[in-house]
């Protein structure tokens, strides 16, 4: 049975910001007018609505995905909240097209929201109830803490320095001032800036970490016949993958996302890519903290286990380099409300591969890109790949 | 065209008020195994996807996702949550299996509700924070809200309401895996404490912990694993508007468009003579005459009369709730739904004992994820492989 396909047709985004003054239901709304905007279409179009958003916890809203429903355009629709934790973002693609391509719906709209504001003093506390409540919450661990665990972890096993790794939020950030709807775009900040500021749990400093943050994107999802009504410039869905570890990440080596490379080998093998090294063309991998990306790019086996921050110093991974690696700015960069930032690195690939994306534009005709994200303890991997060319 | 996905093994464990030898790890892990056994399925070998259902703060942790794979035997697959009624879950395991990529899906639901101390006002933090929060209403007020228009609206009665508490707590009597089965009066339904007018404690279900596992299949895999294969001829899902301002207050709109998407899906267009029984959600009494209403399966306001006339008991024309309902065998939370389809899976297959209806080969799940919201899902179940419901 030959696949139903899907395709991109239309992305929108709010500017990332610390503190909105929008409610998170406005926030959808900005973000999910936006994109039928760019496509010319209106609420009437849309069969179905996807919605993505991280812990309730950090709106304070019980069944969040039911509040955010009419703000995402859902009143009187079908609509459904996947949940991944932080990879819930390009989780969202995989949703969108299961969607699509199971023959119910002709053109989805997928919103995702986050408001880490609202949480008070700081969202970071919102994070204390991911731990296992009898095991581990007692000992009151930090989500820093076990970051910096992994980043000691990767370091060590590969004997990569904090000043390789420094490089990516640097690239990030650097890039990130291009994008209009960034909150920390830096075009002259250096790698001494990252290794200077102020120390949260080592070896993590304030530059290797990207910001709490607001703000919404959405996307339009179509199927083919809807898509060719709508738009020329189709960016199809060619592969999804995603893959969930065991909750017990205590006993994972931290050195290897495995989960990535479980999710990314789906997502090939959908796709037909056989060598992704030569067949994606950009990348935008979840860098939450700076070292994830080169753990994230190693786990989609774009580059050799503990050689990711050689490529990151060739300049293999700049805008101009052979394999841009988050053209968009990233997490680091552009912001990180959670689920948001992951559609964001979709609706790059999306402006990308158009030849829409303006200053942050790859050169060349970049026909292939893959949004990676990453979440729950250490243990969550999610794919989408994006391409001009309409899969077999 | 013939169906292409149907339901091959079913798991549960529950349902009962409170599970204090287990932990929700546990009940997952005995519903999983008993679903695995029923499909002759390995999961680390033969499930391509797996699906949750759970919300964070009915679970008392944030991101729950994390701690599902493992007693399910998911590491390290494709697994996910969706935060919704175990009927969406059903519905995002049927389109994955209709993308003609996944060949065996699983989906889970479960309760543990016990562990939750303060529920209402859990309940109480899914209302607007900047708009109705301030007011401080109780959830149930919200419900009672919806109850008085309903009654006004139909003109149903609240003993229409009290024959639906006495029928599905007695036909919960029939059911081992019930809770709160009793034979229970009209007259001691209405003169039971009201807790938010026009409701009285006995038209408010109480919950109840358990888990549901159910294995779905394509066509194919389906036949080669089940000898009796429940195929899902339809999936529909819908919200109202989640404002307490702007929503229908007598209607269940939800309902009607999920119902009515499902409807598409399954060909059916005379549900009333398409479907055999049905098993919708009664969190509170009014809500099973609504929903029934908002099915198709009768008229506006004929839901109440029909009930006190018998044609939804076991034996009369429309069976409802054979199971005994959540009224009769306790809310499970977000697994509610599933455990109204897991009644209907086990009708068609000929396996539910003592409360086994004659002559069903079509039946309706329904499901609504309480207040304060307007979401709901439908799906429409049959033993008769081929498309059309006659």
């Amino acid at each position: 049975m030959s696949m139903r396909r899907a395709a991109v047709v239309g992305a929108g985004m709010t500017k990332f910001v610390r503190r909105a003054l929008e409610t998170p239901k406005e926030l959808s709304w900005h973000a999910a007018k936006l994109a039928l905007e760019s496509c010319g279409l209106t609420l009437a179009d849309v069969d179905a609505v996807c919605i993505g958003s991280a812990p309730d916890a950090f709106d304070g809203v019980h069944m969040k995905g039911e509040y955010l429903a009419d703000g995402s355009g859902a009143w009187g629709k079908p609509v459904m909240r996947s949940f991944v934790g932080g990879g819930t973002g390009v989780f969202l693609g995989p949703q969108g097209w299961y969607h699509v391509a199971s023959g119910l719906f002709d053109v989805v709209l997928i919103v995702a929201e986050e408001k880490m504001s609202s949480y008070y003093p700081h969202a970071q506390a919102a994070f204390l109830t991911i731990f296992d409540h009898t095991t581990e919450r007692p000992l009151e661990p930090n989500l820093l803490w076990i970051f910096a665990l992994e980043m000691n972890r990767y370091m060590q096993t590969y004997g990569i320095s904090k000043r390789d790794i420094a490089q990516v939020a640097v690239k990030n950030k650097r890039n990130a001032a291009d994008h209009p709807a960034a909150m920390l775009g830096e075009a002259n900040i250096t790698v001494e800036d990252v290794l200077s500021s102020e120390v949260l749990a080592w070896p993590v400093q304030r530059l290797d970490v990207s910001p709490v943050s607001d703000g919404a994107v959405a996307i339009v999802m179509a199927s083919e016949d809807a898509a060719k009504r709508i738009t020329d410039k189709p960016v199809w869905v060619q592969g999804v993958g995603w893959n969930l570890d065991t909750a017990y990440w205590t006993n994972r080596d931290l050195a290897y996302p495995e989960y990535v490379e479980r999710a990314a080998r789906m997502a090939y093998e959908m796709a037909g890519v056989r060598e992704p090294r030569k067949e994606i063309h950009i990348v935008e991998p979840y860098d939450p903290f700076d070292y994830k990306e080169c753990h994230h790019l190693e786990g989609l086996l774009l580059a050799d286990r503990g050689r990711a921050p050689e490529l990151v110093a060739d300049g293999v991974t700049l805008r101009t380099g052979t394999m841009p690696s988050c053209p968009s700015g990233g997490l680091l960069g552009v912001g990180n409300p959670i689920t948001a930032a992951g559609l964001m690195k979709i609706a790059e690939l999306f402006w990308q591969l158009r030849g829409e994306a303006g200053a942050r534009q790859v050169p060349g005709t970049p026909e292939r890109g893959l949004a990676q994200a990453w979440g729950g303890l250490m243990q969550v991997g999610t794919v989408t790949i994006l391409g001009t060319e309409r899969p077999a | 065209m013939t169906s292409r996905v149907a339901v091959v093994g079913v798991g549960w464990t529950g349902f009962r008020p409170v599970s204090p030898e287990a932990s929700y790890k546990e009940l997952m892990y005995e519903a999983a195994t008993r679903a695995y056994a029923d499909a002759g399925i390995n999961p680390r070998a033969d499930v391509d996807s797996f699906v949750t259902v759970a919300e964070d703060f009915h679970e008392g942790t944030s991101i729950f996702d994390e701690y599902v794979p493992d007693q399910l035997g998911a590491a390290q697959r494709p697994m996910h949550t969706i935060t919704g009624d175990g009927l969406h879950g059903l519905a995002a395991a049927v389109m994955q299996v209709l993308t003609g990529r996944f060949r065996i899906v699983v989906v889970e639901g479960h309760s543990k509700a016990s562990n939750i101390l303060t529920l209402p006002e859990i309940t109480a933090y899914a209302m607007d924070p900047v708009l109705n929060r301030p007011l401080n209403a109780h959830p149930i007020a919200v419900a009672a809200l919806e109850a008085d228009r309903y009654l006004h609206e139909t003109g149903t009665t609240r003993a229409h309401c009290a024959a639906v508490v006495a029928k599905n707590r007695r036909n919960a009597l029939g059911n081992p895996a019930a809770a709160y089965g009793a034979e229970v009066g009209v007259e001691q339904v209405l003169g039971a404490e009201a807790v938010a007018s026009p409701l009285s404690r006995l038209e408010i279900s109480d919950h109840a912990d358990g888990a549901i596992v159910m294995v779905l299949a394509d066509a194919e895999a389906a036949r080669r694993l089940s000898p009796h294969p429940v195929w899902i001829h339809g999936v529909g899902w819908a919200n109202d508007s989640p404002t307490l301002e702007s929503r229908s207050w007598g209607r269940a709109v939800y309902a009607e468009r999920a119902a009515a998407m499902a409807y598409r899906m399954a060909g059916i267009d005379d549900p009333a003579a398409a479907i055999h029984f049905a098993e919708v959600d009664d969190t509170y009494a009014f809500k099973e005459l609504q929903h029934l209403e908002a099915l198709g399966l009768c008229g506006r306001g004929q839901a109440g009369p029909m009930t006190a006339d018998g044609a939804t008991g076991p034996r009369g024309r429309l069976p409802v709730n054979v199971s005994g309902g959540s009224l009769g065998g306790g809310h499970l939370l977000d697994a509610a739904g599933l455990a109204r389809a897991l009644e209907v899976v086990l009708q068609l297959r000929g396996q539910a004992g003592p409360r086994q209806l004659r002559g069903v080969t079509t039946g309706v799940a329904q499901s609504w994820r309480g207040v304060p919201t307007t979401s709901g899902a439908v799906a429409v179940l049959s033993s008769a492989p081929n498309g059309r419901v006659p």
